[in-house]
Parts: structure tokens; C-alpha cells; sequence
């Protein structure tokens, strides 16, 4: 049954799909049930009149932290390559692209 | 960089009172050390591979820490794009490449760092700025194998990470431009702007600043139309002829009865033509959700206050003083030109030393441009030169001779030069003497000339120059002439 808090099948193979999950339609199923619980959870939420609250940018109460521009040794690149699957080059191999380009 | 000079350089009208409507983003690497979140070295052209740390490459338990001072670049470009300086968070776009190893980019969303801005182009055009907000880079990937070196067909990627993490800003301008010659001229004025407040050395060719150009053509007054995302322009002329190479495509598209689909497509240089790279009906879903392990950035009011305190003039300002000075135009090429070798000052010291500011203007943009900010001919001697042309002690061929030495020989005094080349001034007597000689010698040419042929004149002018050995004022044996004539 569909809740205002529920989360259809669709929805999950579509999040899986951008997640490249590969996940059965029993699985789709558990996970649509599952997700849906859990936001019919913090749906009480919902009853609260939030209009004067700053929606909170961080859990933690601090801001600003911040680095010098000071550069530190870099990692051992023939160590770094050496656990990888696969280098060519100075370089990480990898198969063509499954993903996409930004 | 050699085509960043805004000389104009007109792009035809579209057919049919067709109108393009065009929005720059634009992204730039900041000229920091280090990268945006971690300290490993951002340098350009170095080793694969050997500017990597864990957070470079998305180890875990790896966390990112802000770089302050690209913070403070970012400002910087800010406030010289008028924009507004907020707080502001960071978030994760998500996607799958494999040139970002953690499967997300840093970047910033619904609360950029600056927003709201507008840059100003001739014509007084106010090109708006949607915002100009802090991000990461993504590392470089090879293709190898398949035909052409692109991805599609290839049969594995090499992939080097240096520039993995280094820090940008991305500047989205509002879809304000209505032609490529206000793109051209966008581009070329940020990239001063970007040179002038130390934010990037701006390279296009080497790929720390990079344009995407968004296209859509409509009938004025119309909503706005489908629009397409024209990538890897990397040059101010490329951007140029990619977007009317783009508009054209969309008017045939739709005059034909066609519709445009929302795409992204690839600028190829070599052919002159953008194809599609790729389909946006599924439109990218990023996933953005703000980055656990960032706190707030509120840089508040003294740090922004005291980095507007520290800015320099910018390009725009300095052209208008210039133009003042020297009372050229301030949209004028010369004053462009000069700007951008950051030779006004320069000027303005030929000024003080009593030159004349408007040939002064006209000598260093002709013969300064393989000099810097502080060209190895003294201002006092420039001012002195300026002054001997406009006294008539030499003409304007000979003071250009005589630059031309100066110039040669590191500097040197004019009127040093001017004595040891001969140039002596020829008092107007002895002008009059030839004039009066040449017209004597070529009565044909001075009946003609009398008669109202104009170009009768060139005849005598040569005669009498050639007579003076070239030391003769051109415009002062012109004048003689005409007041011969009567």
C-alpha cells in the first residue's frame, strides 16, 4: 500500500541502477518494504511546525576549519601502483569505462 | 596564451532574425600549492602519479581538510565578479568514473561560496554571473586503443590522478550572451580578471581554464529554446566559432522541422563541428547530498572585507584610466592590448616626465610587445621622443626609426639617436625651398593637383621627400602645399 512515506520498486531499481547494484526483484522487493519503513520512521517529523528552524548545515558545531597551503610529502608512486590490479606507465590500468564522464 | 587579445573580429548575423541565446561556464584551477583538500603538490605537467596522497586517491578512512588559500582565490575571483561572498557547504556528486577514485566529486550545490554577480563588456553589455563556487578536480584518463583516442571503442584507460583533487572554480554566467563575439569577449576579460587578482595563470592550453557553452537559439522575445552543452572548447576562438557553428546547426534542425534534443555534445577543432557525446533524456541524477566530513565555511565579514581591501585595480578600471590619459577610446584595441601587457603604468610615467600620452599610447602598443610591464626603454626617454615629434625636431618615419632603435639596443637617448642618424630638423624655409623647387620640376602634377586631383599630390610629396633625404614632415610639406595651392 502506498504511504506518502513509501518507496516503490521503481524507485529502488532506479537508485540501484545509478548505484550499479545489481539487485533481484526479491531483493527490490525487501529493499522497497525496508526503505519505506525506515521513512515512515521520521515521518513524525512531518506533525512539527519547522518553519522558524535554519536547517542545520553540519552535526558538529564548528565551521571554518581550515588548512595552510603547505605541500607534504606525496605517497611512493611504485608502492601506490604496486597495489593496484593492474599499471602500465607510471599509470592505473583500468577496463574501458562502465560509467559516465561528469 | 596569444589569442586573448580582444580585437574584434565580428561574427555574421543569424538567418532569419533568429536569435542565440548563450551561457559560459567556465571552470579554472586556482593557483594554490597544494590541492583543495589535502597537501599534496598542485603542479602541472609533472611525473604521472607522483602528486597522490590518501585522500587523492579516495583511500579509506582518508578525510579531506579545506585548503584556506583556495578559499581565498575564490574570494578573490568573487568579489572582482561582483558577486556576493555567502556561507557555504559542501556537497558529494555522485557518479561513476574512473578518474575519480571516490566514486564522488567534492563540489558545492545549493550554497555556493559566491553568487550573483555580472561582469561588464563593450557596448556597456552586463553579462550576469550565476555564482562561482569551489570544487574539486577529477584526475586525467588516456584512452587507448579503438580509432580515434576517445573513449568509445578503446580498449583500456591509463589514468594519472595529479590532478586529481586540485582546486577549482567553476563560474556559471546567466544565459545573458546573445552573440560569439560577447562569448570571445567574456572569456577574454575573465581570464584578465583571473591574471589580475593571482587567482589562475589561466592557461587554456594547458587546461587550467576550461569553457563549456551552453546553446539554444529562439525569435527574440520568444522562451527561451532546447538548449545543448557544447564540451572540450579550448580556446577563445574555438568558443567563437563553436557557438556559430552550433546556432547554425539548431536553425537548420528546427527550420527544417525538427526539434532539438537536450544534449551534450563534443567541439571537434580539426572539423570545424560539434557531434553528440551523449543523450541528457536521462537526465543526470548526481545524488548530491552534503559532504559528512566538511564543516561550514563562513569566511565572515573582516577576512572578506580585508581580501576586498587587497584587491588591485582590475583590467576594466585600469582601460578607463588609460583612456583618460591618452584620450583614446577605452573599447579601443590599443588600450586593450596595452592593459593586458600591463603597460599602462608605464604610460603613466611617460606622462609624468612631460610625454605626450596619446603617441606614447600609440609607440608601445607598436613596438613594446615583446616588453613586460616595465620595458628596458626609460619612461624619460620615451617622454622625450614624444616631445621631439610633436616640436617637429623629427618626423613621425624618423621617430619610429628612432623607437625602433631604442627598442634594439635595450634604450637610449632619442636625441642622441636622432643626431647620429642625421635627423636634423629641416627649419620651414628650407622646406618651402624644396616645395617650391618640386613644383618647378613637376608642372604637370602641380597643374593637376591646382585642377583638384587629389591624388596629383603624391608626386610632388615624393619628389620633395626624396629631395630632403626623408628628413622633410610630411604633414608639414602637405600643409605647404595646400597653402600654396591657396
Amino acid at each position: 500500500m502506498a504511504t506518502p512515506h513509501s518507496i516503490s520498486i521503481e524507485t529502488v531499481a532506479k537508485v540501484a541502477n545509478l548505484a550499479r547494484l545489481n539487485l533481484t526483484p526479491q531483493e527490490m522487493a525487501t529493499m522497497a518494504e525496508q526503505l519505506s519503513g525506515m521513512l515512515e520512521h521520521f515521518g513524525g517529523i512531518d506533525k512539527l511546525d519547522l518553519s522558524a528552524v535554519v536547517p542545520m548545515a553540519q552535526a558538529v558545531p564548528l565551521k571554518n576549519v581550515l588548512r595552510e597551503d603547505v605541500v607534504m610529502p606525496s605517497l611512493d608512486r611504485d608502492e601506490v601502483l604496486a597495489s593496484a590490479p593492474d599499471a602500465h606507465d607510471g599509470r592505473f590500468r583500468v577496463p574501458p569505462s562502465a560509467g559516465q564522464e561528469s | 596564451m596569444s589569442n586573448a587579445s580582444s580585437a574584434p573580429q565580428h561574427s555574421t548575423a543569424l538567418p532569419n532574425g533568429w536569435e542565440m541565446v548563450v551561457g559560459l561556464e567556465v571552470h579554472v584551477e586556482l593557483d594554490t600549492k597544494t590541492k583543495l583538500f589535502s597537501a599534496s603538490p598542485n603542479h602541472f605537467g609533472d611525473e604521472p602519479n607522483t602528486n597522490i596522497d590518501p585522500v587523492t586517491l579516495g583511500l579509506p578512512g582518508a578525510l579531506p581538510v579545506l585548503n584556506k588559500q583556495a578559499v581565498e582565490l575564490a574570494i578573490r575571483l568573487g568579489l572582482a565578479l561582483n558577486c556576493t561572498v555567502q556561507p557555504s557547504t559542501f556537497h558529494r556528486k555522485n557518479y561513476f568514473y574512473q578518474d575519480m577514485p571516490k566514486a564522488y566529486q567534492i563540489s558545492q550545490y545549493d550554497q555556493p561560496i559566491n553568487i550573483d554577480g555580472f561582469m561588464m563588456l563593450p557596448g556597456d553589455v552586463r553579462i550576469g554571473i550565476e555564482r562561482a563556487h569551489l570544487e574539486e578536480d577529477t584526475g586525467k584518463s588516456t584512452h587507448i586503443g579503438g580509432s580515434s583516442g576517445r573513449i568509445h571503442g578503446s580498449d583500456y584507460s591509463l589514468v594519472d590522478f595529479n590532478r586529481a583533487g586540485v582546486p577549482l572554480v567553476e563560474i556559471v554566467s546567466r544565459p545573458d550572451i546573445r552573440n560569439s563575439d560577447q562569448a570571445r569577449q567574456y572569456v577574454a576579460e575573465l581570464r584578465a580578471i583571473l591574471l589580475a587578482v593571482g587567482a589562475s595563470d589561466a592557461k587554456m592550453e594547458e587546461g587550467s581554464m576550461r569553457c563549456d557553452v551552453n546553446v539554444s537559439v529562439r525569435k527574440p522575445g520568444a522562451e527561451f529554446g532546447t538548449r545543448c552543452e557544447i564540451k572540450n572548447v579550448n580556446s577563445i576562438r574555438a568558443v567563437g566559432k563553436a557557438i556559430d557553428y552550433e546556432a547554425r546547426r539548431q536553425i537548420d534542425v528546427l527550420e527544417s522541422g525538427g526539434t532539438i534534443r537536450q544534449e551534450t555534445r563534443h567541439w571537434d577543432d580539426a572539423e570545424g563541428r560539434t557531434h553528440t557525446l551523449r543523450s541528457k533524456e536521462d537526465a543526470d541524477d548526481y545524488r548530491y547530498f552534503l559532504e559528512p566530513d566538511l564543516v561550514l565555511l563562513d569566511p565572515g565579514t573582516e577576512w572578506i572585507e580585508q581580501i576586498r581591501a587587497s584587491l588591485p585595480m582590475l583590467p576594466a578600471a585600469r582601460r578607463a584610466q588609460l583612456a583618460t590619459l591618452t584620450g583614446a577610446n577605452k573599447e579601443s584595441e590599443s588600450v586593450y592590448v596595452v592593459v593586458e601587457r600591463g603597460q599602462d603604468e608605464y604610460i603613466a610615467a611617460v606622462a609624468q616626465a612631460g610625454g605626450d600620452a596619446g603617441r606614447a599610447l600609440v609607440y608601445v602598443q607598436q613596438a613594446f610587445a615583446e616588453e613586460g610591464a616595465t620595458p628596458a626603454v626609460s619612461a624619460a626617454h620615451l617622454a622625450a621622443l614624444t616631445q621631439m615629434e610633436r616640436d617637429s625636431k623629427v618626423t613621425a618615419t624618423q621617430a619610429k626609426t628612432i623607437l625602433a632603435e631604442m627598442v634594439a639596443n635595450g634604450g637610449g637617448d632619442p636625441a642622441a639617436i636622432a643626431a647620429a642618424k642625421g635627423f636634423e630638423a629641416l627649419d620651414t624655409s628650407a622646406v618651402e625651398a624644396m616645395v617650391d623647387a618640386a613644383i618647378a620640376q613637376q608642372a604637370d602634377a602641380w597643374a593637376k593637383y591646382c585642377a583638384g586631383e587629389e591624388k596629383a599630390m603624391g608626386a610632388l610629396v615624393g619628389a620633395i621627400m626624396k629631395a630632403s633625404q626623408g628628413k622633410a614632415d610630411g604633414k608639414v610639406v602637405t600643409a605647404i602645399l595646400q597653402s600654396r595651392r591657396g
